[in-house]
């Protein structure tokens, strides 16, 4: 191979010697900066690899690098770098009563926010990510409350729950399985009673029912339901017997799940948060669910 | 470091020449110090220019508050959701930018790009502490002295000196100018500040002091684009071949005009021979005319040897007729026409620019809510924008759909049919309201709903939304 630079005749440039079916490749050149600025950026690779993970490993894992960087950790410190700057609101929130924290407007808007991260992660399993609820699972938003819908009550319900082990959680009244002897032996219905109570309760609801049923379902409701959801059928938080008249239905306001409402009976659960979050947690979810829109 | 070589041995990679562009004095010359003169003055002192904006909100005439999210601009402010603006000027500065080029080539180039404008500047101190060309050619061969170190340390400790303060200046633009130099001369800016200060002091003295004709040549994308913006009616900065060649000495009778004294390629300075035809590396800085100019007129000959001409216009004079230019064609129309039509466009925004604005969005879940009473209930989040200086008060209604119930949420509900919000100065206000309506007032599972804000003596804004409820009866 000759050490010649050959000259392009047409157009008067280098070529770089190379040659393919007879056509030969001419040679530009590149700048040489742009060749160092190339092995600058190898050199940065290397640096990289060695401060910051990034071989993988065969054996599985990978390299750690020298920085021992993970993005988990630098979330972690993230995290504890938050909950030290939110300790003065935290300590505020945990001082005062719920009223008072209302009446503050910027304490209320982090307690609102803070409620809205924990509903999250604590709450939304059941009752929704929008506090929307499902079958069995109240909706918040709505103006039907259980066990009451003011801030108090509210926070009374979150801190302690319903029919849980905890002493102070609402145990109320529940729900007997009028259809079912073997758990409910003295008070059992027919099945055209809970058919007949179902319907009166359907009419109450200004639903098309046989008004023959319905007449008969009066006298059952007034003699077996009335005691605990009321002689108009409109509830009571004591025992957290829902009102009937609402048209606002936790399991399903339709005649077929009115009868097996009726048939095997009702108990919702909920845990006593007390004994999970700390006390300014529990606080800022009341607040939080408080204004979603139902709140009393 | 050794490179990549071919298979004969020539590199594939060029080591840089050093151009030594040459002093020239003419009207071109002339009208390149005008404009570098007012694209500095424009980028030094505009950010120490104020404009009284009232109590409370910053006094520089042009401001860019990133942190703050407003953009100033004399008696103009922006905000984030007008970016729209701020596109519009970017395709206001292309249009302009192809205009430009399709009339005169690369005039954008040669005289008032920062590239070029810096690249001036620091070639002037250059050619200041070390002299003319043949001088600087001269030093950098010499042997190192005292005198050429002196003069090294002084060119670049002023190269720095530019650098420096074209940093500051530039995070003059996003702060309050005269309070942050003071920051910055006392130690107490911020790291960003000085970051920034940093880079654009790195790439001011890189760019402008040692990389200069590279940027243009190697990094800038614009030597390609414009190829495909010119045509054979744009003036360009070209050599008359057929009154030049063949190039001979003054005395040669048979020889064209060129002396083939090389005052085009000395001034060069991204160092090319314009000789050789309308190339890549060429800015249209057109120096070169200058440069030519003056030998002509030295040699008594008729000047423009070198001269801002079209292809057509050129190959007119060759055939011996006068050369005539069309600025107004096809490409110059469309291009006037979409820079008329879209500065007009900005205008009437601007013109109908409203200091309040209310924006609706529904809520995503739940659509609805039923409540007790047979009634539905949804949620939207309202935020109201004021760019006044004052509180407003303002009062929303549905206007379709007058009984429905509006309340703002976790606030107490009673039956009214319009609420009071409060639009914060300066600000953008966010509300979350419901609207209740009876389940019997719902025809089909969507209802129109235009909710009205009205107050501030303004005429009412409408906002169109939807109302829904379950798809069943």
């Amino acid at each position: 191979m000759s050490n010649e630079v050959e000259k392009d005749k047409l157009s008067g440039t280098d070529t770089t010697g190379h040659e393919w079916d007879g056509i030969k490749e001419l040679n530009t050149p590149l700048p040489r900066w742009w060749l160092y600025t190339f092995y600058a950026c190898i050199l940065f690779a290397i640096g990289y690899c060695v401060l910051y993970p990034s071989i993988p490993l065969p054996w599985g894992g990978h390299t750690e690098g020298l920085l021992k960087f993970t993005n988990r950790k630098a979330i972690e410190e993230d995290l504890k770098a938050n909950a030290v700057a939110a300790r003065p609101q935290y300590a505020s929130i945990a001082a005062r009563d719920l009223d008072a924290i209302q009446a503050d407007a910027k304490l209320r808007d982090f307690a609102v926010a803070g409620g809205r991260a924990a509903f999250a992660q604590n709450c939304a399993p059941c009752h929704g990510n929008s506090g929307q609820g499902a079958k069995g699972y109240p909706n918040l938003l709505d103006d039907v409350w259980l066990w009451g819908g003011s801030l108090d009550q509210i926070h009374q319900t979150i801190r302690f729950g319903v029919r849980n082990a905890n002493p102070e959680s609402h145990q109320g009244v529940v729900m007997p399985a009028w259809g079912e002897a073997a758990k409910n032996p003295p008070q059992v219905l027919a099945a055209a009673q809970i058919s007949a109570v179902a319907d009166y309760v359907l009419s109450l609801n200004h639903k098309d029912v046989d008004m023959g049923s319905a007449k008969a379902g009066q006298a059952v409701f007034a003699e077996n339901c009335a005691a605990c959801h009321g002689e108009n059928a409109e509830g009571n938080q004591d025992m957290g017997a829902p009102p009937l008249i609402t048209g606002v239905w936790l399991y399903g306001g339709d005649k077929a799940s009115l009868v097996e409402t009726i048939t095997h009976g009702r108990a919702g659960q909920m845990p006593a948060w007390s004994e999970r979050l700390d006390e300014p947690t529990v606080k800022m979810l009341a607040l939080y669910v408080h204004q979603l829109g139902g709140g009393k | 470091m050794s490179s990549p070589t071919a298979p004969h041995g020539a590199s594939l990679y060029e080591a840089h020449k050093k151009v030594y562009p040459r002093a020239v004095t003419g009207r071109f010359r002339r009208l390149k110090w005008a404009v570098m003169g007012i694209c500095l003055a424009f980028f030094y002192l505009m950010p120490l220019v104020r404009w009284d904006r009232g109590e409370g909100s910053p006094d520089q005439a042009i401001l860019i508050d990133l942190a703050g999210q407003r953009v100033y601009l004399f008696g103009l402010e922006f905000w984030p959701q007008e970016i729209y603006f701020v596109t519009g000027v970017m395709v206001l500065a292309m249009l302009l930018l192809f205009l430009a080029t399709a009339l005169f080539g690369r005039v954008w180039c040669g005289y008032a790009c920062p590239q070029t404008v810096w690249t001036d500047l620091f070639v002037m101190v250059e050619r200041w502490i070390e002299g003319d060309r043949m001088e600087r050619v001269r030093l950098d061969r010499a042997a190192w002295s005292w005198t050429k170190l002196r003069k090294k340390l002084a060119k670049h400790a002023i190269w720095l000196g530019i650098a420096v303060a074209s940093g500051c200046a530039f995070v003059g633009w996003f702060a309050d100018a005269p309070r942050l130099s003071h920051r910055l001369l006392h130690g107490t800016a911020s790291m960003t500040d000085y970051g920034f200060v940093l880079l654009l002091t790195t790439t001011t003295y890189l760019l402008g002091g040692i990389a200069r004709e590279q940027v243009c040549t190697y990094m800038c994308p614009w030597p390609r684009i414009q190829s495909a913006l010119l045509d054979e009616h744009s003036r360009v900065v070209s050599y008359q071949a057929w009154r030049g060649e063949p190039r001979g000495k003054a005395s040669d009778p048979t020889a064209g005009a060129c002396v083939d004294c090389l005052a085009c390629v000395q001034v060069c300075p991204t160092g090319i021979d314009i000789r050789d035809g309308h190339q890549l590396q060429c800015i249209d800085c057109s120096l070169c005319v200058d440069a030519c100019d003056s030998v002509m007129r030295k040699l008594d000959r008729e000047t423009g040897l070198i001269r801002w001409e079209s292809f057509t216009g050129q190959t007119q004079r060759a055939a011996g007729l006068p050369a005539e230019w069309r600025p107004v064609r096809a490409r110059t129309i469309l291009y006037a026409a979409l820079l008329l039509a879209v500065a007009g466009a900005m205008l009437t925004g601007l013109t109908l620019r409203q200091p309040y604005r209310m924006d609706v969005l529904h809520d995503r879940q739940p659509l609805f809510v039923a409540l007790s009473g047979e009634r539905l209930r949804n949620g939207y989040v309202v935020k109201l924008s004021n760019q006044t200086r004052s509180a407003q008060v303002f009062t929303l209604t549905v206007a379709n759909h007058p009984e429905v119930v509006l309340a703002i949420a976790g606030e107490q509900d009673s039956a009214v049919h319009h609420i009071q919000l409060t639009a914060d100065p300066d600000g953008q206000t966010v509300y979350h309201i419901t609207a209740a309506l009876p389940q019997s007032h719902m025809e089909g599972g969507t209802e129109p709903l235009i909710f009205v804000l009205s107050g501030a003596g303004r005429p009412d804004i409408r906002v169109s939304d939807h109302f829904f409820g379950p798809v069943w009866p």
